[in-house]
């Protein structure tokens, strides 16, 4: 099978994977009030799940905009992480295929493509592995994202009826299966509490000091009771 | 509110642009610093609790644990769905279902 093909086929999983959570996407932003052009653009410009989730709930709760960024680059500072561990197979590669890999990097792909390269294939094979991952993950988010929206649309007042609690739900459920080891159960629970008391912080300040206040408990945990290193893995939306 | 809104897209788009070229593109000369690869292990679950907890104990902005806030239930299920099944997703169903009965049974 042609590389292309072969990195999206491989890919299949993860597609199903983020298929609901583009649905749900599209749904609740459409039920916080953003525009359709805003919901289908963040999908389609900065694709990135989580972030995403997260500036809808920003967006809705009034926060400000450079916190709406500075979440952003909190949660999105992980792919820099892909971006280095990537690095050694794509640094023979032309400027124009860097730039163009880095932008369709996810959680996903990363899992896939990192798996592939770390194995074998050439350099000339492996780019074309890591674009057919690159295109399907991509592609798939904007037809589920572009679902949820229509979905929103067409039942006016679903936020009303508690798909609000859709959000929640989604975050809870991956938080818990990141509870692997106690350095993160003691950052979430320090996150939880500080978010809890500085709720009522404008522009959602309480967020970063939560987030902030979490990071260092857990390393500060991590001193104290040992690290876990073996399992470091991500959540599921890209 | 129409400026504002593709302000905060532009931006979010600059800052995950940029993480994501750091070492891919502009990456020759960066170094990942030990520490900085060991703290960002913890920042899905921390900005994720942060997210969740005030919106489960306090949706209306006060704290409110009594039987008429159907998000603690609906949480608390999406947790226990999760930690009992692995399944992100059957998580996200139970902890619907129980929100949702819980709302029908107290309307």
């Amino acid at each position: 099978m042609r590389p292309f093909f072969a990195g999206a086929r491989d890919t299949i999983p993860m597609l199903v994977g983020a298929a609901p959570f583009g649905v749900i996407f599209g749904t609740l932003a459409i039920g916080a009030g953003l525009p359709v052009w805003l919901t289908l653009g963040l999908s389609a410009l900065v694709f990135a799940g989580s972030s995403q989730f997260v500036a809808v709930s920003l967006l809705g709760g009034g926060a400000a905009v450079p916190v709406i960024w500075l979440t952003t680059f909190v949660v999105n500072l992980r792919h820099a992480l892909y971006s280095a561990t990537l690095l050694p197979y794509a640094r023979a590669l032309p400027a124009r295929w860097r730039w163009a890999l880095a932008f369709w990097l996810t959680d996903e792909t990363f899992a896939v493509v990192e798996n592939q390269l770390r194995h074998h294939t050439s350099l000339h094979d492996g780019a074309r592995y890591w674009l057919g991952s690159s295109l399907a993950m991509y592609g798939n988010w904007q037809v589920w994202t572009l679902a949820g929206v229509l979905l929103g649309q067409s039942v006016p007042g679903l936020a009303t009826l508690g798909l609000d609690f859709a959000m929640v739900a989604t975050f809870a459920a991956i938080v818990a299966l990141q509870l692997r080891d106690r350095p993160v159960l003691c950052a979430a629970l320090a996150a939880g509490a500080v978010a809890l008391l500085a709720r009522d912080l404008p522009y959602k300040l309480g967020l970063m000091l939560a987030a902030i206040a979490g990071v260092a408990t857990g390393m500060l945990a991590e001193a104290w009771f040992g690290s876990n290193e073996a399992s470091t893995q991500e959540e599921s939306a890209p | 509110m129409n400026s504002t809104w593709a302000l905060v897209l532009a931006g979010m788009v600059v800052v995950t642009y940029g993480i994501r070229l750091s070492f891919l593109v502009f990456g020759h000369r960066l170094t990942f610093p030990r520490w900085l690869e060991r703290a960002l292990r913890y920042v899905p679950a921390a900005v994720l609790t942060a997210l969740v907890v005030p919106m489960a104990l306090a949706p209306q902005g006060v704290v409110d644990l009594g039987v008429h806030n159907a998000y603690l239930p609906g949480t608390v299920a999406a947790v226990a769905v999760a930690l009992w099944s692995r399944q992100t997703l059957a998580a996200i169903l139970g902890g619907f279902v129980v929100y949702g009965v819980w709302r029908w049974l107290l309307v």
